[in-house]
Protein backbone atom coordinates (compact mmCIF):
# COMPACT_ATOMS: atom_id res chain seq x y z
CA UNK A 1 0.00 0.00 0.00
CA UNK A 2 2.61 2.51 0.98
CA UNK A 3 5.41 1.62 -1.40
CA UNK A 4 4.07 4.03 -3.97
CA UNK A 5 4.57 7.21 -1.99
CA UNK A 6 3.19 9.46 -4.65
CA UNK A 7 0.33 7.74 -6.37
CA UNK A 8 -2.94 9.64 -6.27
CA UNK A 9 -1.49 12.04 -3.72
CA UNK A 10 1.58 13.07 -5.73
CA UNK A 11 0.17 16.48 -6.52
CA UNK A 12 -0.84 17.32 -2.96
CA UNK A 13 0.35 20.35 -1.10
CA UNK A 14 3.51 19.24 0.74
CA UNK A 15 2.52 21.21 3.86
CA UNK A 16 1.89 19.05 6.94
CA UNK A 17 -0.16 21.52 8.93
CA UNK A 18 -1.54 18.86 11.25
CA UNK A 19 1.83 18.86 13.03
CA UNK A 20 1.00 22.27 14.43
CA UNK A 21 -1.70 20.62 16.53
CA UNK A 22 -1.75 18.25 19.48
CA UNK A 23 -4.36 16.49 21.51
CA UNK A 24 -3.78 17.93 24.96
CA UNK A 25 -6.52 16.32 27.00
CA UNK A 26 -9.34 13.80 26.92
CA UNK A 27 -12.45 13.25 28.99
CA UNK A 28 -15.34 10.84 29.08
CA UNK A 29 -18.64 10.83 30.92
CA UNK A 30 -20.21 7.92 32.68
CA UNK A 31 -20.90 5.32 30.00
CA UNK A 32 -23.31 2.41 29.90
CA UNK A 33 -26.66 1.05 28.86
CA UNK A 34 -29.83 3.04 29.47
CA UNK A 35 -28.43 5.64 31.81
CA UNK A 36 -31.48 7.86 31.16
CA UNK A 37 -29.37 10.99 31.56
CA UNK A 38 -29.77 14.06 29.39
CA UNK A 39 -27.30 14.11 26.49
CA UNK A 40 -26.18 17.64 27.39
CA UNK A 41 -25.52 16.51 30.94
CA UNK A 42 -23.29 13.70 29.64
CA UNK A 43 -21.56 16.12 27.29
CA UNK A 44 -20.79 18.68 29.97
CA UNK A 45 -19.34 15.95 32.18
CA UNK A 46 -16.99 14.82 29.38
CA UNK A 47 -16.11 18.37 28.29
CA UNK A 48 -15.15 19.62 31.75
CA UNK A 49 -13.03 16.53 32.34
CA UNK A 50 -11.20 17.02 29.03
CA UNK A 51 -10.63 20.74 29.62
CA UNK A 52 -9.15 20.05 33.05
CA UNK A 53 -7.03 17.22 31.64
CA UNK A 54 -5.61 19.62 29.07
CA UNK A 55 -4.57 22.02 31.81
CA UNK A 56 -7.07 24.61 30.63
CA UNK A 57 -10.10 26.50 31.83
CA UNK A 58 -13.33 27.12 29.94
CA UNK A 59 -12.14 30.70 29.40
CA UNK A 60 -9.34 29.39 27.17
CA UNK A 61 -11.52 27.19 24.94
CA UNK A 62 -12.17 29.21 21.79
CA UNK A 63 -13.34 26.50 19.40
CA UNK A 64 -15.87 23.65 19.26
CA UNK A 65 -16.10 20.81 16.76
CA UNK A 66 -18.59 17.98 16.87
CA UNK A 67 -20.12 15.18 14.86
CA UNK A 68 -22.90 15.01 13.72
CA UNK A 69 -24.26 18.25 15.14
CA UNK A 70 -27.64 18.44 16.80
CA UNK A 71 -30.26 16.31 15.11
CA UNK A 72 -33.34 14.50 16.35
CA UNK A 73 -33.10 11.35 14.28
CA UNK A 74 -32.17 8.60 14.52
CA UNK A 75 -33.19 8.70 18.18
CA UNK A 76 -30.22 8.91 20.51
CA UNK A 77 -27.72 9.49 17.70
CA UNK A 78 -27.04 13.06 18.75
CA UNK A 79 -29.20 15.54 20.64
CA UNK A 80 -26.37 17.94 21.43
CA UNK A 81 -24.72 20.37 19.07
CA UNK A 82 -22.29 23.26 19.17
CA UNK A 83 -25.00 25.66 20.28
CA UNK A 84 -26.05 23.81 23.43
CA UNK A 85 -22.49 23.25 24.61
CA UNK A 86 -21.32 26.77 23.89
CA UNK A 87 -24.21 28.16 25.86
CA UNK A 88 -23.98 25.74 28.78
CA UNK A 89 -20.28 26.50 29.24
CA UNK A 90 -20.60 30.19 28.24
CA UNK A 91 -17.70 29.85 25.80
CA UNK A 92 -16.33 32.71 23.71
CA UNK A 93 -15.71 31.07 20.37
CA UNK A 94 -13.43 32.15 17.56
CA UNK A 95 -14.33 29.15 15.41
CA UNK A 96 -16.79 26.26 15.45
CA UNK A 97 -18.17 23.50 13.26
CA UNK A 98 -20.67 20.70 13.63
CA UNK A 99 -22.11 18.45 10.98
CA UNK A 100 -22.70 15.05 9.53
CA UNK A 101 -20.99 15.41 6.17
CA UNK A 102 -17.37 14.77 7.10
CA UNK A 103 -14.83 11.94 6.83
CA UNK A 104 -16.48 9.83 9.50
CA UNK A 105 -16.84 10.74 13.16
CA UNK A 106 -13.22 11.83 13.42
CA UNK A 107 -13.76 14.26 10.56
CA UNK A 108 -14.75 16.72 13.28
CA UNK A 109 -11.35 16.30 14.96
CA UNK A 110 -9.52 16.61 11.64
CA UNK A 111 -11.40 19.83 10.96
CA UNK A 112 -10.46 21.12 14.41
CA UNK A 113 -6.81 20.28 13.72
CA UNK A 114 -7.02 22.27 10.50
CA UNK A 115 -8.59 25.22 12.31
CA UNK A 116 -5.85 25.25 14.95
CA UNK A 117 -3.13 24.83 12.31
CA UNK A 118 -4.40 27.81 10.35
CA UNK A 119 -4.58 30.00 13.43
CA UNK A 120 -8.35 30.35 13.64
CA UNK A 121 -8.35 29.30 17.28
CA UNK A 122 -6.10 27.99 20.07
CA UNK A 123 -8.01 25.21 21.83
CA UNK A 124 -10.92 23.27 20.34
CA UNK A 125 -13.33 21.24 22.41
CA UNK A 126 -14.25 18.26 20.22
CA UNK A 127 -17.04 15.96 21.36
CA UNK A 128 -19.31 13.11 20.37
CA UNK A 129 -22.37 12.25 22.45
CA UNK A 130 -24.70 9.27 22.05
CA UNK A 131 -27.66 8.05 24.08
CA UNK A 132 -28.91 5.32 21.76
CA UNK A 133 -29.30 2.80 24.56
CA UNK A 134 -31.77 5.01 26.42
CA UNK A 135 -33.46 6.20 23.23
CA UNK A 136 -34.25 2.74 22.01
CA UNK A 137 -35.47 1.67 25.44
CA UNK A 138 -36.76 -1.87 25.29
CA UNK A 139 -37.46 -1.84 21.56
CA UNK A 140 -34.04 -3.01 20.34
CA UNK A 141 -32.17 -1.43 17.48
CA UNK A 142 -35.11 -1.63 15.12
CA UNK A 143 -36.53 1.26 17.12
CA UNK A 144 -33.47 3.33 16.36
CA UNK A 145 -33.55 2.48 12.68
CA UNK A 146 -37.25 2.78 12.06
CA UNK A 147 -38.59 4.63 15.04
CA UNK A 148 -38.18 8.21 13.97
CA UNK A 149 -38.88 10.50 11.10
CA UNK A 150 -41.36 8.34 9.29
CA UNK A 151 -44.51 10.19 10.18
CA UNK A 152 -47.26 10.99 7.69
CA UNK A 153 -46.92 9.33 4.32
CA UNK A 154 -43.21 8.85 4.70
CA UNK A 155 -41.32 8.32 1.44
CA UNK A 156 -37.66 7.38 1.30
CA UNK A 157 -35.43 9.92 -0.39
CA UNK A 158 -31.72 10.51 -0.90
CA UNK A 159 -29.61 7.38 -0.54
CA UNK A 160 -32.27 5.64 1.55
CA UNK A 161 -34.60 5.46 -1.46
CA UNK A 162 -32.26 2.85 -2.92
CA UNK A 163 -32.29 0.60 0.15
CA UNK A 164 -35.34 1.22 2.35
CA UNK A 165 -37.96 -0.03 -0.16
CA UNK A 166 -35.99 -3.29 -0.19
CA UNK A 167 -36.24 -3.65 3.59
CA UNK A 168 -32.56 -2.77 3.97
CA UNK A 169 -32.65 0.17 6.37
CA UNK A 170 -29.53 -0.65 8.34
CA UNK A 171 -25.79 -0.48 7.87
CA UNK A 172 -25.81 -4.03 9.27
CA UNK A 173 -27.21 -5.18 5.93
CA UNK A 174 -24.98 -2.97 3.79
CA UNK A 175 -21.84 -4.04 5.65
CA UNK A 176 -22.97 -7.67 5.60
CA UNK A 177 -23.06 -7.55 1.79
CA UNK A 178 -19.51 -6.18 1.73
CA UNK A 179 -18.37 -8.90 4.11
CA UNK A 180 -20.06 -11.54 1.96
CA UNK A 181 -18.17 -10.30 -1.09
CA UNK A 182 -14.89 -10.38 0.85
CA UNK A 183 -15.66 -13.94 2.02
CA UNK A 184 -16.42 -14.89 -1.61
CA UNK A 185 -13.30 -13.37 -3.16
CA UNK A 186 -10.74 -14.20 -0.49
CA UNK A 187 -12.12 -17.18 1.40
CA UNK A 188 -12.48 -15.22 4.64
CA UNK A 189 -14.36 -17.23 7.26
CA UNK A 190 -16.63 -16.55 10.22
CA UNK A 191 -14.08 -18.27 12.46
CA UNK A 192 -11.53 -15.68 11.35
CA UNK A 193 -13.87 -12.71 11.67
CA UNK A 194 -14.81 -13.92 15.16
CA UNK A 195 -11.37 -12.88 16.37
CA UNK A 196 -12.33 -9.21 16.16
CA UNK A 197 -15.18 -9.81 18.61
CA UNK A 198 -13.23 -12.24 20.82
CA UNK A 199 -10.25 -9.89 21.04
CA UNK A 200 -12.55 -7.01 21.97
CA UNK A 201 -14.17 -9.06 24.71
CA UNK A 202 -10.82 -10.17 26.12
CA UNK A 203 -9.69 -6.56 26.32
CA UNK A 204 -13.01 -5.40 27.76
CA UNK A 205 -12.45 -7.71 30.71
CA UNK A 206 -9.59 -5.39 31.67
CA UNK A 207 -11.65 -2.23 31.19
CA UNK A 208 -13.86 -1.37 34.17
CA UNK A 209 -15.99 0.95 31.99
CA UNK A 210 -16.76 -1.68 29.35
CA UNK A 211 -20.39 -2.75 29.05
CA UNK A 212 -19.83 -6.44 28.33
CA UNK A 213 -17.02 -8.08 30.31
CA UNK A 214 -18.08 -11.73 30.57
CA UNK A 215 -15.77 -14.14 28.74
CA UNK A 216 -16.78 -15.03 25.18
CA UNK A 217 -15.69 -18.20 23.40
CA UNK A 218 -15.57 -19.07 19.71
CA UNK A 219 -18.50 -21.40 20.34
CA UNK A 220 -20.48 -18.55 21.88
CA UNK A 221 -19.80 -16.52 18.75
CA UNK A 222 -20.66 -19.28 16.29
CA UNK A 223 -23.89 -20.16 18.10
CA UNK A 224 -25.39 -16.73 18.70
CA UNK A 225 -28.24 -15.65 16.47
CA UNK A 226 -27.55 -14.38 12.97
CA UNK A 227 -28.36 -10.75 12.15
CA UNK A 228 -27.57 -10.57 8.44
CA UNK A 229 -25.29 -13.22 6.97
CA UNK A 230 -22.38 -13.47 7.54
CA UNK A 231 -22.74 -11.10 10.49
CA UNK A 232 -24.08 -12.43 13.78
CA UNK A 233 -25.11 -10.53 16.88
CA UNK A 234 -21.55 -10.40 18.20
CA UNK A 235 -20.36 -8.75 14.98
CA UNK A 236 -22.54 -5.74 15.83
CA UNK A 237 -21.58 -3.07 18.34
CA UNK A 238 -23.70 -2.40 21.40
CA UNK A 239 -25.74 0.80 21.59
CA UNK A 240 -24.65 2.86 24.57
CA UNK A 241 -25.01 6.17 26.35
CA UNK A 242 -22.00 8.37 26.87
CA UNK A 243 -20.03 11.38 25.76
CA UNK A 244 -16.37 11.60 24.84
CA UNK A 245 -14.43 14.84 24.53
CA UNK A 246 -10.92 15.64 23.34
CA UNK A 247 -9.12 18.96 23.29
CA UNK A 248 -7.18 19.89 20.14
CA UNK A 249 -4.58 22.56 20.98
CA UNK A 250 -1.73 24.46 19.40
CA UNK A 251 1.43 22.39 19.63
CA UNK A 252 3.08 25.02 21.83
CA UNK A 253 0.63 24.15 24.59
CA UNK A 254 2.33 20.77 25.18
CA UNK A 255 4.72 22.32 27.71
CA UNK A 256 1.85 23.49 29.90
CA UNK A 257 0.26 20.05 30.27
CA UNK A 258 1.20 17.86 33.24
CA UNK A 259 1.16 14.62 31.23
CA UNK A 260 2.34 13.53 27.79
CA UNK A 261 0.31 14.82 24.86
CA UNK A 262 -0.52 13.25 21.50
CA UNK A 263 1.22 14.94 18.61
CA UNK A 264 -0.66 14.71 15.33
CA UNK A 265 1.78 13.09 12.94
CA UNK A 266 -0.62 12.68 10.02
CA UNK A 267 -4.29 12.63 9.13
CA UNK A 268 -6.15 10.74 6.43
CA UNK A 269 -9.50 11.92 5.11
CA UNK A 270 -9.50 11.09 1.39
CA UNK A 271 -12.33 9.46 -0.49
CA UNK A 272 -11.64 8.80 -4.16
CA UNK A 273 -14.38 6.27 -4.83
CA UNK A 274 -18.08 7.03 -5.21
CA UNK A 275 -19.58 8.19 -1.90
CA UNK A 276 -22.12 5.40 -1.63
CA UNK A 277 -22.69 2.17 0.28
CA UNK A 278 -23.65 0.19 -2.83
CA UNK A 279 -22.01 2.09 -5.72
CA UNK A 280 -18.49 2.01 -4.20
CA UNK A 281 -16.19 0.49 -6.82
CA UNK A 282 -14.73 -2.43 -4.84
CA UNK A 283 -17.08 -3.72 -2.17
CA UNK A 284 -14.26 -5.66 -0.49
CA UNK A 285 -12.81 -2.28 0.51
CA UNK A 286 -14.31 0.85 2.00
CA UNK A 287 -13.38 4.53 2.14
CA UNK A 288 -10.55 3.76 4.58
CA UNK A 289 -8.67 2.45 1.56
CA UNK A 290 -8.23 6.05 0.46
CA UNK A 291 -8.04 7.67 3.91
CA UNK A 292 -5.28 5.28 5.01
CA UNK A 293 -3.33 5.75 1.79
CA UNK A 294 -3.45 9.50 2.32
CA UNK A 295 -2.32 9.13 5.92
CA UNK A 296 0.77 7.10 5.02
CA UNK A 297 1.57 9.54 2.25
CA UNK A 298 1.94 12.28 4.86
CA UNK A 299 4.50 10.63 7.13
CA UNK A 300 7.77 8.74 7.15
CA UNK A 301 6.42 6.36 9.77
CA UNK A 302 5.31 2.95 8.51
CA UNK A 303 2.72 0.43 9.71
CA UNK A 304 5.51 -1.49 11.45
CA UNK A 305 6.13 1.58 13.66
CA UNK A 306 2.62 1.50 15.11
CA UNK A 307 2.39 0.30 18.72
CA UNK A 308 -1.37 0.28 19.14
CA UNK A 309 -4.31 0.38 16.72
CA UNK A 310 -7.77 1.60 17.68
CA UNK A 311 -9.97 0.81 14.68
CA UNK A 312 -13.71 1.31 14.36
CA UNK A 313 -15.82 -1.78 14.93
CA UNK A 314 -19.39 -0.66 14.43
CA UNK A 315 -19.38 -4.04 12.75
CA UNK A 316 -16.44 -6.41 13.12
CA UNK A 317 -15.88 -6.56 9.37
CA UNK A 318 -15.14 -2.83 9.30
CA UNK A 319 -12.15 -3.41 11.58
CA UNK A 320 -10.83 -6.05 9.22
CA UNK A 321 -11.07 -3.53 6.38
CA UNK A 322 -9.17 -0.96 8.46
CA UNK A 323 -6.38 -3.48 9.16
CA UNK A 324 -6.06 -4.15 5.44
CA UNK A 325 -6.34 -0.50 4.42
CA UNK A 326 -3.67 0.59 6.89
CA UNK A 327 -1.29 -2.04 5.54
CA UNK A 328 -0.97 -4.25 8.60
CA UNK A 329 -1.69 -6.95 6.03
CA UNK A 330 -2.48 -6.96 2.35
CA UNK A 331 -5.87 -6.48 0.72
CA UNK A 332 -7.80 -9.70 1.17
CA UNK A 333 -5.36 -11.07 3.75
CA UNK A 334 -7.25 -9.83 6.78
CA UNK A 335 -8.79 -13.21 7.59
CA UNK A 336 -5.53 -15.14 7.87
CA UNK A 337 -3.92 -12.13 9.60
CA UNK A 338 -6.34 -12.16 12.52
CA UNK A 339 -6.79 -15.93 12.63
CA UNK A 340 -6.22 -17.24 16.13
CA UNK A 341 -6.16 -13.69 17.49
CA UNK A 342 -2.55 -13.64 18.65
CA UNK A 343 -1.32 -10.87 16.33
CA UNK A 344 -3.99 -8.43 17.53
CA UNK A 345 -3.85 -9.28 21.26
CA UNK A 346 -2.57 -6.84 23.90
CA UNK A 347 0.85 -8.52 23.73
CA UNK A 348 0.73 -9.18 19.99
CA UNK A 349 2.27 -7.59 16.92
CA UNK A 350 -0.37 -4.90 16.74
CA UNK A 351 -2.58 -4.58 19.84
CA UNK A 352 -6.08 -3.81 18.59
CA UNK A 353 -9.06 -2.10 20.24
CA UNK A 354 -7.46 -2.34 23.63
CA UNK A 355 -10.49 -1.08 25.58
CA UNK A 356 -12.89 -3.57 24.06
CA UNK A 357 -14.02 -1.49 21.10
CA UNK A 358 -17.64 -0.65 20.47
CA UNK A 359 -18.38 -4.37 20.30
CA UNK A 360 -17.83 -4.84 24.03
CA UNK A 361 -17.09 -1.45 25.60
CA UNK A 362 -20.04 0.31 23.93
CA UNK A 363 -20.88 2.31 20.84
CA UNK A 364 -19.39 5.70 21.69
CA UNK A 365 -19.16 6.16 17.95
CA UNK A 366 -15.61 6.75 16.86
CA UNK A 367 -14.45 9.02 19.64
CA UNK A 368 -14.04 6.09 22.04
CA UNK A 369 -11.12 4.86 19.94
CA UNK A 370 -9.39 8.24 20.01
CA UNK A 371 -9.88 8.47 23.77
CA UNK A 372 -8.35 5.03 24.21
CA UNK A 373 -5.38 5.81 21.93
CA UNK A 374 -4.53 8.80 24.12
CA UNK A 375 -4.93 6.81 27.34
CA UNK A 376 -2.55 4.19 25.93
CA UNK A 377 0.02 6.73 24.73
CA UNK A 378 -0.12 8.50 28.06
CA UNK A 379 0.30 5.33 30.11
CA UNK A 380 -3.08 5.65 31.80
CA UNK A 381 -4.78 2.48 30.57
CA UNK A 382 -4.47 0.55 33.83
CA UNK A 383 -4.81 -3.21 33.59
CA UNK A 384 -5.04 -3.09 29.80
CA UNK A 385 -1.96 -0.89 29.33
CA UNK A 386 0.08 -1.98 26.33
CA UNK A 387 3.82 -2.26 26.96
CA UNK A 388 6.21 -1.86 24.02
CA UNK A 389 9.96 -2.01 24.26
CA UNK A 390 9.61 -1.89 28.03
CA UNK A 391 7.57 1.30 28.08
CA UNK A 392 4.35 2.95 27.04
CA UNK A 393 3.40 2.97 23.35
CA UNK A 394 4.87 5.75 21.24
CA UNK A 395 2.78 5.55 18.07
CA UNK A 396 -0.96 4.97 17.81
CA UNK A 397 -3.25 4.86 14.80
CA UNK A 398 -6.94 5.63 15.11
CA UNK A 399 -9.46 5.00 12.36
CA UNK A 400 -13.18 5.62 12.48
CA UNK A 401 -16.01 5.12 10.06
CA UNK A 402 -17.19 2.42 7.69
CA UNK A 403 -18.60 2.17 4.18
CA UNK A 404 -18.13 5.52 2.44
CA UNK A 405 -17.10 7.25 5.69
CA UNK A 406 -13.53 7.15 6.98
CA UNK A 407 -11.12 9.37 8.84
CA UNK A 408 -7.80 8.40 10.40
CA UNK A 409 -5.23 9.91 12.74
CA UNK A 410 -1.63 8.88 13.34
CA UNK A 411 -0.55 10.05 16.80
CA UNK A 412 2.79 10.02 18.58
CA UNK A 413 3.52 10.42 22.27
CA UNK A 414 5.26 13.70 23.06
CA UNK A 415 7.21 13.78 26.34
CA UNK B 1 -26.48 -7.83 22.93
CA UNK B 2 -29.26 -5.74 21.53
CA UNK B 3 -31.86 -8.10 22.92
CA UNK B 4 -34.24 -10.34 21.11
CA UNK B 5 -37.40 -8.74 22.37
CA UNK B 6 -38.18 -6.85 19.20
CA UNK B 7 -41.37 -4.89 19.47
CA UNK B 8 -42.71 -3.38 16.30
CA UNK B 9 -42.74 0.37 16.50
CA UNK B 10 -45.66 2.35 15.22
CA UNK B 11 -46.11 1.67 11.55
CA UNK B 12 -49.52 3.11 10.96
CA UNK B 13 -48.10 5.89 8.82
CA UNK B 14 -46.08 3.66 6.58
CA UNK B 15 -47.12 2.67 3.12
CA UNK B 16 -49.10 -0.47 2.92
CA UNK B 17 -49.53 -2.88 0.08
CA UNK B 18 -52.76 -4.72 -0.54
CA UNK B 19 -51.63 -7.66 1.52
CA UNK B 20 -49.43 -7.05 4.52
CA UNK B 21 -49.55 -10.50 5.98
CA UNK B 22 -46.07 -11.72 5.16
CA UNK B 23 -42.55 -10.88 4.14
CA UNK B 24 -41.15 -11.85 0.77
CA UNK B 25 -41.73 -15.55 0.37
CA UNK B 26 -40.72 -17.82 -2.42
CA UNK B 27 -44.06 -19.56 -2.35
CA UNK B 28 -46.33 -16.58 -2.11
CA UNK B 29 -47.50 -13.78 -4.31
CA UNK B 30 -48.52 -11.76 -1.27
CA UNK B 31 -46.87 -8.36 -1.23
CA UNK B 32 -45.25 -7.31 2.01
CA UNK B 33 -45.39 -3.96 3.65
CA UNK B 34 -42.72 -1.57 2.34
CA UNK B 35 -41.59 1.99 2.68
CA UNK B 36 -41.90 3.49 -0.78
CA UNK B 37 -39.45 5.86 -2.47
CA UNK B 38 -40.23 9.53 -2.99
CA UNK B 39 -40.81 9.81 -6.73
CA UNK B 40 -39.41 12.97 -8.31
CA UNK B 41 -39.01 14.10 -11.92
CA UNK B 42 -35.37 13.01 -11.65
CA UNK B 43 -36.07 9.40 -10.62
CA UNK B 44 -39.55 8.71 -12.00
CA UNK B 45 -38.21 6.73 -14.97
CA UNK B 46 -36.67 4.26 -12.51
CA UNK B 47 -39.50 3.88 -10.01
CA UNK B 48 -42.33 3.88 -12.55
CA UNK B 49 -40.63 2.26 -15.55
CA UNK B 50 -42.10 -1.02 -14.36
CA UNK B 51 -45.51 0.18 -15.55
CA UNK B 52 -44.31 -0.80 -19.03
CA UNK B 53 -42.23 -3.70 -17.73
CA UNK B 54 -39.01 -1.80 -18.34
CA UNK B 55 -36.07 -1.44 -15.99
CA UNK B 56 -34.94 2.04 -16.87
CA UNK B 57 -31.85 4.09 -16.09
CA UNK B 58 -30.51 7.37 -17.30
CA UNK B 59 -28.06 6.98 -20.14
CA UNK B 60 -25.75 9.38 -21.89
CA UNK B 61 -27.15 10.17 -25.32
CA UNK B 62 -23.68 11.00 -26.60
CA UNK B 63 -21.31 8.32 -25.27
CA UNK B 64 -23.78 5.65 -24.16
CA UNK B 65 -22.69 5.49 -20.52
CA UNK B 66 -25.36 4.33 -18.03
CA UNK B 67 -25.90 6.42 -14.89
CA UNK B 68 -27.14 5.24 -11.51
CA UNK B 69 -28.35 6.83 -9.31
CA UNK B 70 -29.73 9.51 -11.64
CA UNK B 71 -27.54 12.55 -12.25
CA UNK B 72 -27.89 15.52 -14.60
CA UNK B 73 -24.47 15.02 -16.20
CA UNK B 74 -22.56 12.13 -17.77
CA UNK B 75 -19.51 11.45 -15.54
CA UNK B 76 -17.56 10.10 -18.53
CA UNK B 77 -17.96 12.77 -21.22
CA UNK B 78 -19.73 15.56 -19.22
CA UNK B 79 -22.58 15.66 -21.69
CA UNK B 80 -25.83 17.04 -20.28
CA UNK B 81 -27.73 14.92 -22.79
CA UNK B 82 -28.77 12.17 -20.41
CA UNK B 83 -32.08 10.43 -21.09
CA UNK B 84 -33.95 7.38 -19.76
CA UNK B 85 -33.35 4.09 -21.54
CA UNK B 86 -34.32 0.51 -20.72
CA UNK B 87 -31.91 -2.32 -20.00
CA UNK B 88 -32.49 -6.02 -20.60
CA UNK B 89 -33.58 -6.70 -17.03
CA UNK B 90 -30.97 -9.38 -16.61
CA UNK B 91 -28.39 -9.24 -13.87
CA UNK B 92 -25.96 -11.25 -11.78
CA UNK B 93 -25.85 -11.37 -7.99
CA UNK B 94 -22.72 -9.39 -7.10
CA UNK B 95 -23.17 -9.91 -3.37
CA UNK B 96 -26.03 -10.60 -0.99
CA UNK B 97 -27.06 -11.21 2.59
CA UNK B 98 -29.77 -13.31 4.16
CA UNK B 99 -31.25 -10.95 6.70
CA UNK B 100 -32.66 -12.43 9.91
CA UNK B 101 -33.21 -9.25 11.90
CA UNK B 102 -36.78 -7.87 11.99
CA UNK B 103 -36.03 -4.29 10.99
CA UNK B 104 -39.38 -3.37 9.51
CA UNK B 105 -42.71 -4.11 11.18
CA UNK B 106 -44.59 -6.95 9.43
CA UNK B 107 -41.79 -7.47 6.91
CA UNK B 108 -40.79 -10.84 8.22
CA UNK B 109 -37.28 -12.30 7.95
CA UNK B 110 -35.54 -14.18 6.62
CA UNK B 111 -35.26 -12.37 3.32
CA UNK B 112 -32.46 -11.76 0.82
CA UNK B 113 -31.01 -8.32 0.14
CA UNK B 114 -28.60 -8.26 -2.78
CA UNK B 115 -26.54 -5.95 -4.90
CA UNK B 116 -26.96 -7.08 -8.49
CA UNK B 117 -24.82 -6.04 -11.43
CA UNK B 118 -26.25 -5.56 -14.90
CA UNK B 119 -24.55 -6.95 -18.00
CA UNK B 120 -25.00 -3.68 -19.87
CA UNK B 121 -22.03 -2.06 -18.11
CA UNK B 122 -19.40 -3.06 -15.58
CA UNK B 123 -20.29 -1.58 -12.20
CA UNK B 124 -23.91 -0.78 -13.12
CA UNK B 125 -25.53 -2.03 -9.93
CA UNK B 126 -28.47 -1.65 -7.66
CA UNK B 127 -29.62 -2.90 -4.27
CA UNK B 128 -32.69 -5.13 -4.43
CA UNK B 129 -34.31 -8.28 -3.08
CA UNK B 130 -33.90 -11.74 -4.53
CA UNK B 131 -37.32 -13.39 -4.61
CA UNK B 132 -38.83 -16.49 -6.13
CA UNK B 133 -36.45 -18.92 -4.46
CA UNK B 134 -35.36 -20.13 -1.09
CA UNK B 135 -32.83 -17.77 0.55
CA UNK B 136 -30.41 -20.70 0.83
CA UNK B 137 -30.37 -21.06 -2.96
CA UNK B 138 -28.88 -17.62 -3.57
CA UNK B 139 -25.17 -17.52 -4.43
CA UNK B 140 -22.83 -14.85 -5.71
CA UNK B 141 -22.68 -15.02 -9.50
CA UNK B 142 -26.22 -16.34 -9.85
CA UNK B 143 -28.08 -15.10 -12.96
CA UNK B 144 -31.27 -13.24 -12.08
CA UNK B 145 -33.84 -11.16 -13.90
CA UNK B 146 -36.09 -8.34 -12.86
CA UNK B 147 -39.61 -8.89 -11.57
CA UNK B 148 -41.55 -5.76 -10.77
CA UNK B 149 -43.72 -5.49 -7.72
CA UNK B 150 -46.49 -2.93 -8.09
CA UNK B 151 -47.52 -0.77 -5.13
CA UNK B 152 -50.48 1.55 -5.14
CA UNK B 153 -50.84 3.62 -1.99
CA UNK B 154 -54.08 5.51 -2.60
CA UNK B 155 -53.05 6.35 -6.14
CA UNK B 156 -49.34 6.83 -5.37
CA UNK B 157 -47.86 4.20 -7.64
CA UNK B 158 -44.42 2.64 -7.66
CA UNK B 159 -43.01 -0.45 -9.37
CA UNK B 160 -40.17 -1.89 -7.29
CA UNK B 161 -37.55 -3.82 -9.30
CA UNK B 162 -37.03 -7.10 -7.48
CA UNK B 163 -35.02 -9.93 -9.00
CA UNK B 164 -35.68 -13.64 -9.29
CA UNK B 165 -33.53 -16.53 -10.51
CA UNK B 166 -33.17 -16.48 -14.28
CA UNK B 167 -33.67 -20.14 -15.07
CA UNK B 168 -34.56 -19.67 -18.71
CA UNK B 169 -31.48 -18.21 -20.38
CA UNK B 170 -27.79 -17.70 -20.00
CA UNK B 171 -26.66 -14.60 -18.14
CA UNK B 172 -25.15 -12.80 -21.10
CA UNK B 173 -26.06 -9.29 -22.09
CA UNK B 174 -28.73 -8.86 -24.68
CA UNK B 175 -27.77 -5.32 -25.42
CA UNK B 176 -29.42 -2.14 -24.37
CA UNK B 177 -32.82 -0.81 -25.06
CA UNK B 178 -34.55 -4.15 -25.35
CA UNK B 179 -37.97 -4.66 -23.88
CA UNK B 180 -38.30 -7.00 -20.97
CA UNK B 181 -39.42 -10.58 -21.47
Amino acid sequence: MSEDRGGPFASMNPARGERKAIISGVGQSQTGRRLYREPLDLTVEAALAAIEDAGLTTAEIDGIATYPGNQDTPPGFSGVGVVEVQDALRLNLNWYAGGLESPGQLGSVITAIAAVATGLCNHVLCFRTVWEASAQGDKNRAAVTMGGGFGGTYRASGFMQWTLPFAAPSAAIWIAMMAARHFHEFGTTREQLAQIALNARRNAQRNPKAIYRDPMTLDDYLNVRMISTPLCLYDCDVPADGSTAVIVSRAEHAEAVDHPVAAVEAVGCAIHGRPSWDQWDDLTTMAMRDAAAMLWNRTDLRPSDVDVAELYDGFSFITLCWLEALGFCGHGEGGPFIEGGTRIALDGEIPLNTHGGQLSAGRLHGYGFLHEACEQLWGRAGERQVVRRGGDPEVAVVGAGGGPLAGALLLTRRR
Amino acid sequence: MTGTDAKPSDHSAMSRADDTSSGIRADSDAKPFRVLPRVTPENEHFWRGGREGRLTFLRCGDCGYWLHPPSPVCPKCWSRNVVPDAVSGRAVVHTFTVNYQPWIPTFDPPYVVAIVELPEQEGLRLTTNIVGCDPEEVVIGMPVRVRFEHYDDNGYEVWLPLFEPDRTTDSGATGHGSQLR
